[in-house]
């Protein structure tokens, strides 16, 4: 697997609170500039994957794009612990000659199209019968109540946070596709901000957005022949932990070590690299309070240090380890973590609005909190 | 010991959606109970509640009683946009309570000024990790259906 697979084109719609076309639409624009971008025509697509929350189905995107004959399709569950694992999927397909033309995408209508969880009739029965009749209804309260924990354990304050929350508004303010690209932050801003659930407040949370955005995996030899630089797959992981309980994490030994740690593993496993070697990170900011919990977990610093880890700069460009460059969940667009992907692709290219000086290695993260999946990338 | 719920249902809240497996949880918590289902054969307890033991695989379980004591694990402060039901009671606290009786055992509720006051009812002020609390049942109705989810208060008010 190793270096097998690179992707190759990289696209995306506007983001925007609403957007006018369909989700059905903007997959097929998000997919056909990705296609554009590496120069393959669309009729050579033959695998797809994405998420089981996406809504536009490979039916669908085949017959509008003019794809050929589709031999490999998958599709990953768990919301945002899917977006790395879609291109992992397409990277196991493209090295074992299950498809030679890979394409993910992510097309969703989450700023214009209502909040999931005020949907009270789709519930699974488990675990929603133990959190939801007492209020625990919101993805940012489940996170929330991991968050007080894991301050009151190590000591972390909500200036952590806010050091989390201003990267990645620092990057998207350099990002004019970002939707905060005008919208500075300030601590006061931060501090001052309405609760949503304490202790994460409105900052704390991802933006809500309507945007598409694919990227396309090739074989690395295919890669030498694309019409953009190719950024390899260097390793590629998904995580689902022992007696791990999904979002609501309550119930296993030691709820604050999460699925990072075992997609960690696998992923530093089967690298030639080690963290210590990433230039730039793209991690899961669906709440502030996933990055430090990452950082630990994909092995930036040890147990409880993940907050500490995001003083002095650490999280910004020239610091230890610049995150989100595009903004990120938090500050560009929430599509589920998809633009995370791009972004790193950006980032090898040396084509990011917020690039880091010769970076060759890029570290791109799931969802964190929920089964995940990681993706180490590099030049 | 904790004992049944008293007082009128509190309504506009959800109801628990209870599966097979965690259907007798629920008919305990209906009379007052608070039970954690248990492997008959190695005696691990395990929630949420399934088929089968994760440690010795057996199918063979059954529901042994709680004190109904516990201990604050973690806490939120639940601010709006909300549900209708609960943008009413808002603000009001959600916990995660460790059970004294098994500290692997954790349950997800709310803390209440008293066994028969409303969500939302504990001032926030009271609220602190490791404070100890203890389990009380309340009613809760949709006006079809009638059932009982734990709630605790304080162990010293
Ligand atoms: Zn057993």
């Amino acid at each position: 697997m190793k270096d097998a697979t690179a992707i190759v084109g990289i696209g995306q719609t506007p983001f925007a609170k609403r957007l006018p076309e369909s989700e059905k639409a903007l997959a097929c624009r998000a997919i056909l500039r990705a296609l554009d971008d590496a120069g393959i025509d669309p009729s050579e697509v033959d695998g797809f994957a994405s998420y089981t929350m996406e809504e536009t189905d490979e039916v669908e995107v085949a017959k509008s794009i003019g794809a050929g004959d589709v031999t490999f399709f998958s599709k990953v569950g768990y919301g945002g612990g899917g977006s790395c694992a879609t291109v992992a999927h397409l990277a196991t397909a493209v090295a074992t000659g299950q498809a030679t033309v890979g394409v993910a995408w992510r097309s969703r209508k989450r700023g214009s199209g209502g909040r999931p969880w005020r949907n009270t009739t789709v519930q699974l029965p488990t675990p929603a019968q133990w959190t939801r009749p007492f209020g625990l209804l919101r993805p940012a309260d489940e996170i929330g109540m991991l968050t007080r924990r894991y301050m009151h354990e190590y000591g972390a304050t909500r200036d952590h946070l806010f050091n989390v929350a201003l990267a990645c508004r620092n990057r998207a303010n350099q990002n004019p596709a970002a939707m905060m690209y005008e919208r500075p932050l300030t601590r006061e801003m931060y501090m001052t901000s309405r609760w949503i659930s304490e202790p994460l407040c409105l900052f704390d949370n991802c933006l809500e957005t309507d945007g598409a955005l694919a990227c396309v995996v090739v074989s690395a030899d295919r890669a030498r022949d694309c019409r953009s630089r190719p950024v390899y797959v260097h390793s590629a992981a998904q995580g689902l932990p022992a007696q791990h309980h999904g979002m609501v994490n309550y119930w296993t030994e030691d709820p604050l070590r999460g699925p990072a740690w075992t997609a960690a593993q696998q992923l530093w496993k089967h690298a030639d690299l080690c963290p210590q070697d990433v230039d730039v990170a793209q991690i899961y900011d669906a709440f502030t309070a996933l990055v430090p919990l990452s950082l630990e977990g994909y092995g930036f610093c040890g147990r409880g240090e993940g907050a500490a880890f995001t003083e002095g700069g650490a999280l910004e460009i020239g610091g230890r380890l610049p995150l989100n460059t595009s903004g990120g969940g938090l500050s560009e667009a929430y599509v589920h973590g998809f633009n995370l992907i791009t972004e790193g692709v950006r980032q090898l290219r040396g084509t990011s609005t917020a690039q880091v000086p010769n970076a060759a290695t890029c570290l791109v993260t799931a969802g964190e909190g929920v089964p995940t999946s990681a993706l180490l990338l590099r030049s | 010991m904790t004992t049944a719920p008293t007082g009128p249902p509190e309504t506009g809240l959800l109801l628990p959606e209870p599966d097979d497996d965690g259907a007798p949880f629920w008919s305990y918590a209906s009379a007052g109970e608070l039970r954690v289902q248990t492997c008959s054969d190695c005696g691990r307890r395990r929630f949420p509640p399934r088929p089968c033991c994760p440690r010795c695989r057996s199918f063979e379980a059954e529901w042994q009683r709680m004190s109904g004591r516990g201990r604050i694990w973690s806490y939120v402060v639940a601010h709006p946009p909300l549900l209708p039901g609960y943008a009413e009671a808002a603000l009001y606290n959600v916990l995660v309570v460790e059970l004294a009786d098994d500290p692997a055992i954790r349950l997800v509720g709310n803390l209440v000024a008293a066994p028969d006051a409303p969500l939302g009812s504990a001032a926030a002020g009271k609220l602190r990790i490791g404070a100890p609390v203890r389990a009380v049942f309340r009613q809760v109705g949709d006006g079809e259906r009638l059932m009982a989810v734990p709630r605790w208060v304080l162990e010293r008010p």
